[in-house]
């Protein structure tokens, strides 16, 4: 049996590494040695991730999870002891404990909710439109764009003051930094934390019209509680959009006939995102998830306590699924690309998700119709060392 | 087509209004699937199969 590690450097920057789809010609599960010398699986078949996500008999807690890549950030995150993650951090729970967190957050995430905000949204990427106007050009499309309009529109629902942002937005790169030190990750996550349990104490005394309030007044949850859920929201809520935002940019950028479409053409911008989360996938390192007893998988026997990595990006590049599946096309329906997950953990925020990147890139692209590249695509610094990947910057011209 | 959904599997993540929206609508508490009709017309058939393809945790089937 060959010695598979998981491969993290790209060829291209948008493409998954070449090691990883050369693997799909020998099936679509594969024996993987992970950082700490366990023998799990790589998943690079669509099919077979979905039935493992959608698997009751595999978890998602902490413990039996093994590092896929020797990081720092990775190793802690199967040691919650150490890094001490706050009790509502519902997303590495497994059912009955993740139901009772989701349930009470599902109605807060509705597509009809999500509609209704779209206003505000709107208002929201005119303001940092306009201010990127006044600044440049050249600007960094990250700092004026990509980051500012999910970071506002999280802060707003959760009642998180913007103002307040600098601490959380430092300590979320530290967090999301696969070459942060142990140390460093922890002190993070502190930070943020203490930061949440103090803005849930000022929200006791003086509640507002937004998410966390709401979720104090229902009686339903702990102080603790209600931090580890602000936690996971506010992090979730930059990092994940702000990364589409600015790799998608980059992406319709560097392909001139994708960006005409997705500018000129409104009936196309629902299925160019849609594409966009496909093509892009910048969730690179996972999920991962681990067998609670025996599961066969397409014939292949997973054994309880081995831990299974599903390689996104190659899933959704999987042609038994999407055809043509390598190339970035945004007038196909790609919807059934599991971006956002499958089973009990797909993502919360998808329909906040949907909403920003559907209001955000049309903008975006009338207000500047000359849009270009202010450096030559080689020199745009990747988000290789980074848990989500997508752009470090994106300086722009117009 | 009849239609099912079981709303104590279902996680709120909302892809079968978002795919469907004249069969399918949220809770407004909860966020858990709503049936509008449990016997689509024929023109809705296809997109109906579609959402239940989507839906993450198997909340609604087709008969």
């Amino acid at each position: 049996m060959s010695e598979l590690t998981l491969p993290t450097a790209r060829q291209r920057p948008l493409d998954p590494p070449d090691e990883v789809t050369a693997l799909r010609q020998q099936g679509t599960i594969h024996r993987m040695t992970y950082a700490d010398g366990h023998q799990g699986w790589l998943v690079t078949g669509h099919a077979a991730a979905r039935a493992v996500l959608a698997s009751p008999y595999f978890s998602n807690r902490p413990e039996h999870m093994h590092p896929p890549i020797p990081s720092a950030r990775m190793e802690l995150a199967t040691q919650p002891e150490k890094l001490r993650v706050p009790p509502g951090f519902f997303l590495r729970m497994d059912p009955p404990d993740h139901t009772r967190f989701r349930r009470l957050l599902t109605g807060q995430f509705t597509v009809r909710r999500m509609k209704m905000l779209e206003p505000r949204i709107e208002e929201i990427t005119g303001a940092c439109l306009d201010a990127m106007e006044a600044a440049g050009p050249p600007v960094d499309l990250v700092q004026e764009f990509a980051l500012p309009i999910p970071s506002l529109v999280i802060c707003e629902l959760l009642g998180v003051p913007y103002g307040e942002r600098a601490q959380f937005q430092a300590d979320t790169k530290v967090l999301a930094s696969l070459e942060s030190k142990a140390d460093d990750a922890i002190a993070a996550l502190g930070s943020i934390s203490a930061y949440l349990y103090g803005l849930v104490q000022r929200k006791r005394k003086e509640p507002g019209d937004d998410l966390l309030s709401g979720l104090i007044e229902s009686g339903e949850l702990s102080d603790e509680d209600l931090t580890g859920v602000g936690v996971l929201l506010l992090i979730a809520g930059h990092e994940t959009t702000a990364n589409m935002l600015g790799l998608g940019t980059y992406a319709l950028l560097t392909n001139p006939d994708q960006l005409a479409a997705m500018r000129d053409d409104p009936s196309v911008v629902d299925n160019g995102v849609e594409e966009l989360l496909r093509h892009l996938t910048i969730i690179h390192l996972g999920p991962m998830r681990s067998a609670l007893e025996d599961v066969e998988i397409e014939g292949v026997t997973i054994k309880a306590g081995e831990t299974v990595s599903i390689h996104l990006p190659a899933v959704n590049r999987d042609p038994a699924r999407f055809d043509d599946a390598e190339r970035l096309d945004v007038t196909r329906p790609a919807g059934g690309h599991l971006t956002f997950g499958h089973g009990i953990h797909q993502c919360l925020g998808q329909q906040l998700a949907r909403a920003e990147m559907r209001i955000a890139y049309p903008a975006l692209l009338r207000r500047f119709p000359g849009l270009r590249l202010a450096v030559t695509p080689e020199e745009v610094p990747m988000r290789s060392d980074m848990s989500i990947y997508g752009v470090h910057r994106l300086p722009v011209t117009w | 087509m009849e239609i099912k959904a079981d709303t104590t599997v279902c996680i709120g993540a909302g892809m079968c209004a978002l795919t469907v929206p004249k069969v399918f609508d949220q809770s407004e508490d909860e966020g858990t699937v709503v049936l509008l009709q449990d016997e689509p017309p024929q023109e809705l058939e296809e997109a109906v199969r579609r959402a239940v393809t989507l839906c993450p945790s198997g909340a609604i089937s087709v008969s």
